[in-house]
This record gives C-alpha cells, sequence and structure tokens, in this order.
C-alpha cells in the first residue's frame, strides 16, 4: 500500500509535466489543426534555457533560491515563446492553405533544425546540476520500512502547474484573446470576417503553448536535474500521447491524459518492467487512436470535403 | 478594428504596404533583435560538465554577434530577393516555362547518364575502396528513399517509421542466417515477405487514420520495434546486436579465398575488393528492382488508385476504391523494399544492432524523400547522392548533417512543396496538364 501511494505521487508528478507540455500540442491542434511535432523540442530548448539562465545567475552571485527561482522561470518562459512564435513564423504560417502533408514535414524539419541547433551549440553530453530544491516531508511510515515521501519539489511541481492550469483556464475563458482562440478553433474565416485578428490569434497560441513547454523543461529541469538535446523526442511523443488519450483540442482532456500517461508509466514501470515502459506508453497512443480517436473528452470530427 | 487580412494573405508584402528601403532596414533590425532574442543563451553561453561533474559555462559573444549579423544581411537579402522577384516570390514562378521545359528535357537524359555512370563506377573506383563503400551506402539509401516513396509519395501516407522494416528484414536475414543457417538468396525474399507481412500486421488497424495520425502512430510503431530489439535478449541478442552474420554468396559461391571460391573458379588471384563490388552491384540491382517495380505499378489500377489516394482521399472513396486495401498494399509494397534493403544491410555489415533503426534514420529517408520530390524517383536518387555523399565527402560536417537536413526540409516545403527536382503529378489527368503553384494543392483544388 505504501508503496503504491509512493507510486501515486510520483506518477502525479510525472504526469502534470507532461500534462503541461500537452496542452501546446491540443492548443495548437484545435487552432490550426496539424500536429506541431517540434513541440517536444520546444520544451527540450525551454529546459535548456532555464539551465543556462539558472548557471548564469548562480555565477552572478544570487543566492536567493525563490528569486533565482522565479527569475529563471521567467526568462525561460519568455525566450521559449520567442522560440514558438518564431517557429510558426517561419515554418507554419506560410503553409497554412498548402497541402496535407505540408505543415506536417515542415514541423518533423523543424524538429531536426532544434533538436540538432542544441547540440550544435550546446554539445551532445548531458547536463547534470546539482538538486536545487531539497528537502521533503515522510508521509507514512510502513511496517517494513517503507517510507512515502512526498519531495520539496514534488510540491512545487504539482503547485506549480495549478497555478498555471488556473491562469490558462483563466485567460481561455474569460479574456479576449481567450475568446479569439477559441473563435479560430471553430471557424477561422468567420472569425477572421468578423474582425478577429487569425494571424496573430494563432501566433499567441503558439507563444502560450511554448511558455507551457518552457515551464514544463525547467520542472523536468528540477525534477530529474539532467537536460539533455534529445530528451525532447520522447517526451514529446508521450504528452501527445496525453493529448490524444484525453481528447485532442480538449484542454482539461489535456491535463487529465497527461496524469494518466504520468500514472501509468509509473505504475508500469513500478509493477512490470522498467525497460518496457516507453513502450507501454506508445502501446496506450496506438490503441487510443484505433479504439478511441475521440479520445476521453474530445468531440468527434466530422470531415469535410 | 480596422478590417484585418484575410487568413489566406501570403507572408510577402501584398503590394499594399509600400516596399522601401526603410521597410526592409526595419524589418531586417527586426529579425536581428529576434534572432538575439533567440541565440542569446543558446549560443551565448556554452555550457559543460567539468571535471569534478560541476557544470561550467563560458561566454561566446563573438558568435552571438556574428549569428545575429547574419540574419540581419540574411534578412535584407530575402527581402531583396522576394522585391526583384515580385510579390508572389518562389522559385517555381519566376523560371520562364522555357526554361522549365528545357530543364524537363535535359532531365530525360541526367537518369541514363546517372545510371551509365553508376554501372562503371568499380571499374572506374576499381582501387579506392573509400568510393566504393560510399557508392554502396548511397545506393542503400537510394533504394530506402525508392522504397519509402511508394508510401510517402505515391500514395501520400506519412510514414515515420520506416526503419521498422529496415529492421525487420535486416533481423529476419541475421537470425535466419545464424540460427538455421540459410542462404542469403533464400532469406532476401523471406526478408522481404516477413517485412510485408510486418506492414500489413501494423498497416491493418491504423490505416483508417487521418494522415498525421498515421504519422505518429508509425512514429510510435518504429519505436516499439526497436525497444523490443534491444530488451528481447534471448532472441534478439539485446543491445549486442547479431554478429557474424554470414556474407553473401554468388549464388552458393562464396567469394572467398581458397578453394572453391570464386577467385579460384576464375583462376584470378583473390583479391577483398571482389566482394565490394559484388555488393556494390547487388545493392544497385536491388534499388533498380524497386525502381523497375514501382515505375510499373505506377501505370497499373493499384497505382493509379495510390496517386488517386493520396489527391483526394474522400473523391477516391465516393469513386468506389477500397482505401483500406490500397493503403495496406502501399504500406506493405513499401515495407517489403524496406526489408530487402535490411536483409542487404545484415549481410553487409556482417553485424546488426538496434543502434542501426532509431527514429535518426526514419528520419533522414524520409527527408531524401521530401528534398527530392515525393514521387519522384530521379529525384529521391539525386537527393540521397547529394545528402548521403556530400555529407560523407565532409566529415568534419557530420553534426550539422540534420541541422541542414531539417533546414531544407522547411524551405522546401515553403517554397517548392512537392520538391526541388520535380514531383510525381498524377500519370492521368482529366485534361492537359498544368503546372500547379503550390497556393492550389490544397485539398479539394489539387
Amino acid at each position: 500500500m505504501d508503496y503504491f501511494a509512493q507510486q501515486l505521487i510520483n506518477g502525479l508528478v510525472l504526469g502534470s509535466i507532461y500534462g503541461l507540455i500537452a496542452i501546446g500540442y491540443t492548443m495548437v491542434y484545435g487552432i490550426v489543426g496539424m500536429i506541431n511535432f517540434a513541440h517536444g523540442d520546444v520544451f527540450m530548448i525551454g529546459g535548456f534555457i532555464a539551465l543556462i539562465s539558472f548557471l548564469v545567475l548562480v555565477s552572478v552571485g544570487l543566492t536567493a533560491v525563490p528569486v533565482i527561482l522565479l527569475i529563471v522561470l521567467l526568462v525561460s518562459m519568455a525566450i521559449t515563446a520567442l522560440y514558438g512564435w518564431t517557429i510558426e513564423r517561419i515554418a507554419y504560417r506560410p503553409l497554412r492553405h498548402s497541402f496535407r502533408l505540408a505543415p506536417m514535414l515542415s514541423a518533423i524539419g523543424m524538429s531536426f533544425v532544434l533538436t540538432n541547433f542544441s547540440q550544435v551549440s550546446q554539445g551532445a553530453r548531458v547536463k547534470p546540476v546539482p538538486p536545487i530544491i531539497t528537502g521533503g516531508y515522510t508521509l507514512h511510515e510502513g511496517d517494513g520500512g517503507f517510507v512515502v515521501q512526498l519531495s520539496n519539489i514534488q510540491i512545487v511541481v504539482v503547485i506549480t502547474t495549478i497555478v498555471l492550469l488556473g491562469l490558462f483556464t483563466w485567460l481561455v475563458s474569460r479574456t479576449r484573446l481567450g475568446r479569439d482562440m477559441r473563435a479560430c478553433e471553430q471557424d477561422q474565416t468567420m472569425a477572421a470576417l468578423l474582425g478577429v485578428d487569425v494571424d496573430r490569434t494563432i501566433s499567441m497560441t503558439f507563444v502560450i503553448g511554448a511558455a507551457l513547454a518552457a515551464v514544463a523543461g525547467m520542472m523536468y529541469l528540477l525534477y530529474y536535474g539532467l537536460v539533455d538535446f534529445f530528451m525532447g523526442f520522447v517526451a514529446g511523443i508521450k504528452a501527445f500521447t496525453a493529448a490524444v488519450l484525453g481528447g485532442i483540442g480538449s484542454l482539461p482532456g489535456a491535463m487529465l491524459g497527461g496524469l494518466a500517461i504520468g500514472l501509468i508509466e509509473t505504475f508500469w514501470s513500478a509493477y512490470f518492467s522498467v525497460e518496457y515502459k516507453d513502450v507501454a506508453a506508445f502501446s496506450i497512443l496506438i490503441v487510443v487512436l484505433i479504439f478511441l480517436p475521440t479520445g476521453l473528452l474530445g468531440r468527434p470530427e466530422v470531415e469535410k470535403v | 478594428m480596422s478590417a484585418s487580412p484575410p487568413p489566406s494573405s501570403p507572408v510577402s508584402p501584398d503590394g499594399a504596404e509600400p516596399v522601401g528601403a526603410a521597410f526592409i532596414l526595419r524589418k531586417a533590425v527586426l529579425s536581428a533583435l529576434v534572432a538575439l532574442g533567440l541565440f542569446s543563451l543558446m549560443v551565448g553561453v556554452r555550457t559543460e560538465a567539468g571535471q569534478s561533474g560541476q557544470l561550467e559555462y563560458w561566454t561566446r559573444f563573438g558568435e552571438l554577434a556574428s549569428l545575429v549579423g547574419a540574419v540581419f544581411v540574411g534578412s535584407i537579402a530575402v527581402e531583396l530577393l522576394r522585391l526583384w522577384l515580385g510579390p508572389r516570390g518562389g522559385l517555381g514562378s519566376f523560371v520562364p516555362s522555357s526554361v522549365q521545359n528545357g530543364l524537363s528535357a535535359a532531365g530525360r537524359y541526367v537518369a541514363p547518364a546517372l545510371l551509365i555512370f553508376t554501372f562503371l563506377v568499380p571499374v572506374i573506383f576499381y582501387n579506392q575502396r573509400y568510393i566504393l563503400d560510399l557508392g554502396i551506402l548511397v545506393l542503400t539509401y537510394v533504394m530506402l528513399g525508392w522504397g519509402l516513396n511508394v508510401v510517402v509519395g505515391l500514395a501520400g501516407l506519412l510514414d515515420l517509421g520506416y526503419v521498422a522494416f529496415y529492421a525487420v528484414g535486416a533481423y529476419s536475414y541475421g537470425l535466419l542466417s545464424t540460427t538455421f543457417g540459410l542462404s542469403f538468396w533464400i532469406c532476401l525474399p523471406l526478408a522481404g515477405i516477413l517485412a510485408a507481412f510486418w506492414g500489413v500486421l501494423l498497416g491493418f488497424p491504423v490505416l483508417r487514420l487521418r494522415g498525421d495520425y498515421l504519422a505518429i502512430v508509425t512514429l510510435a510503431f518504429g519505436e516499439i520495434i526497436r525497444l523490443v530489439l534491444i530488451n528481447w535478449q534471448d532472441v534478439t541478442g539485446g543491445p549486442n546486436g547479431i554478429s557474424g552474420i554470414p556474407r553473401p554468396t554468388l549464388f552458393g559461391i562464396p567469394l572467398a579465398p581458397g578453394e572453391g571460391g570464386l577467385a579460384a573458379m576464375l583462376g584470378i588471384p583473390f583479391s577483398p575488393t571482389h566482394r565490394i563490388v559484388f555488393l556494390f552491384y547487388l545493392i544497385l540491382a536491388l534499388a533498380l528492382l524497386t525502381n523497375w517495380v514501382t515505375i510499373r505499378l505506377r501505370r497499373l489500377p493499384i497505382g493509379r488508385a495510390w496517386e488517386a489516394l493520396r489527391e483526394d482521399e474522400v473523391a477516391c472513396r465516393a469513386l468506389g476504391i477500397n482505401i483500406t486495401t490500397t493503403k495496406l498494399t502501399a504500406f506493405a509494397t513499401g515495407a517489403m523494399f524496406g526489408g530487402f534493403a535490411g536483409a542487404f544491410f545484415a549481410t553487409r555489415q556482417g553485424f546488426i544492432s538496434p543502434e542501426s533503426f532509431t527514429f535518426q534514420e526514419s528520419a533522414l529517408v524520409l527527408a531524401i524523400v521530401v528534398l527530392g520530390g515525393m514521387g519522384s524517383q530521379l529525384g529521391v536518387a539525386l537527393a540521397a547522392l547529394a545528402m548521403i555523399g556530400g555529407f560523407e565527402l565532409f566529415r568534419s560536417l557530420e553534426v550539422y548533417r540534420m541541422l541542414v537536413f531539417g533546414l531544407a526540409m522547411v524551405l522546401v516545403m515553403i517554397w517548392r512543396p512537392r520538391g526541388i527536382v520535380g514531383h510525381r503529378a498524377p500519370t492521368v489527368f482529366l485534361e492537359k496538364s498544368k503546372s500547379i503553384s503550390s497556393d492550389l494543392v490544397k485539398e479539394g483544388h489539387g
């Protein structure tokens, strides 16, 4: 039971990170109707920028950890958002009315560019950082000596996720930008006729998605203590799985799917085999797409001619 | 709020905005600022784990400045080019049609010339082992590209897990030959059949999916197969792979020194180059087989159905074409050629491991197909030659390979969505064929 509780905690934390990335996939899919294949790499870039800004801040002489973390968060969100904006501008916007496979192929190309850009600019080796947020609470001490622990970093990840989700939900449901986004999702032409700046709205979608991916990247860095140039690939596929499982286009669905994937992966590793945990995640993707293509909270897609 | 531009407006200035020196300069400054933001930390600061495992960093402001400067100059150049080419800037539209016709006429001679040259390569470079090896490598990618071309270029199904079938072929040959002692020539068709079987098996449940979903699912399948190869140690040898895979024979005659070898039979002194030359012609034959079958299939009803499917799936279904079988045959055909190539790869290397079948490999083949112009056989061959051969010649630039590939893919999609060398228009037209600009090839128009 204790073991189960510990895995539950670990799974929820991992799921929060996946959920943050999945929101980027699902938003872009909802509005533009394409899979932003480069989104996993945006997450990776976010992790790198968090790492670099952290290093610079520490060497400048800042010591207050909360201040450092806040600055790192803001810097990585800002720069990664700029990446998201640039990617949309360069690689996707010119293709908005091109043939069917074009945006996807362009996104794949962009993904190679980002992966190899960070490999070339920062080197291929894994970058470790010492644990920044340490300590934690012992929730329960079992008879067999097994201890259920909740570390501070896990609390930080979950709380950051919840706060950001609240902010994000407010943004989508209450602000002008959110209304524009929902309008573009339903009918871009009609939205444009009614005075919604479609180009700007789509740009903002990418910016927000990238900023959330940056948060996920930073959380990943804090939680696992390392980044490398290839981490965006597997994390990206899993987050995409989460988005599909939750119902692509649905924002609560993305978070729900993220948590589900995080839990499934953690429990699979804990009770079955660590080696096949990625196989489990990928199999879920396939099974969901075949048997439940609309996901848990998605709407069925009507194919228009 | 004033009227916003319609969503279909291209990025290039539409003529509405006056394009002058001030505009170009402003745009260049903006681009440079964006570049400064993008590269400030990623390029300006370099991190590396130091001796004690502690991360260290140093600054590289010189590189940063030159990159930002390059973006500034590049932006001005692009704007000037756009001004010069007119508002509908694009490589395709500014080349006059007479020149294009001339190019296509020249294109008719490129393929035979290339083929003859390829046949002569082992003769010309007989003593240069390196060039022969490079030729074999390029031809392997040409074959993979042609195989994937059936799936992506003809049927329009985006397959990101093509390397899985390559792996199936390689492991089929590796396992069949090391455990049962079967010869290469028996295993070659078996590898193809097994790969095709896997293609059907994987394809059957997922081919109902839309294009983008299909891409992700094939990617997942490719990764699953690789992970199983790594972890199912009893059968596949895990990360250590399979070694000691037998070399190919000339229909039973080994290319080895000593009695019974080909050299001894022909009464010539043995040389290890014989095997390399043999492998060269073997992969050339396999690649040409792929090409020939593809060209033949394209003229059959099934090939027409593939092209129709690529152009418009809904219309295809309305005309009574069985979508599932059409997609499955494309998938299986492509997979079969992947399997052949895999068997060849195994026999050439003598050793296979999951390392060789990563997503990078799928990505490389896909990039070749896309850059070559989906559907164009010659284009794929030229792209493989340029990309694989070109980068092998500049080994020090190896790390930039995928960077260049990725950029090229994006640029090709923007400027020439149907490939640099040319694309395969549908073989049959209702009326006379017209050159279609990229704006018109969206679904339902092309």
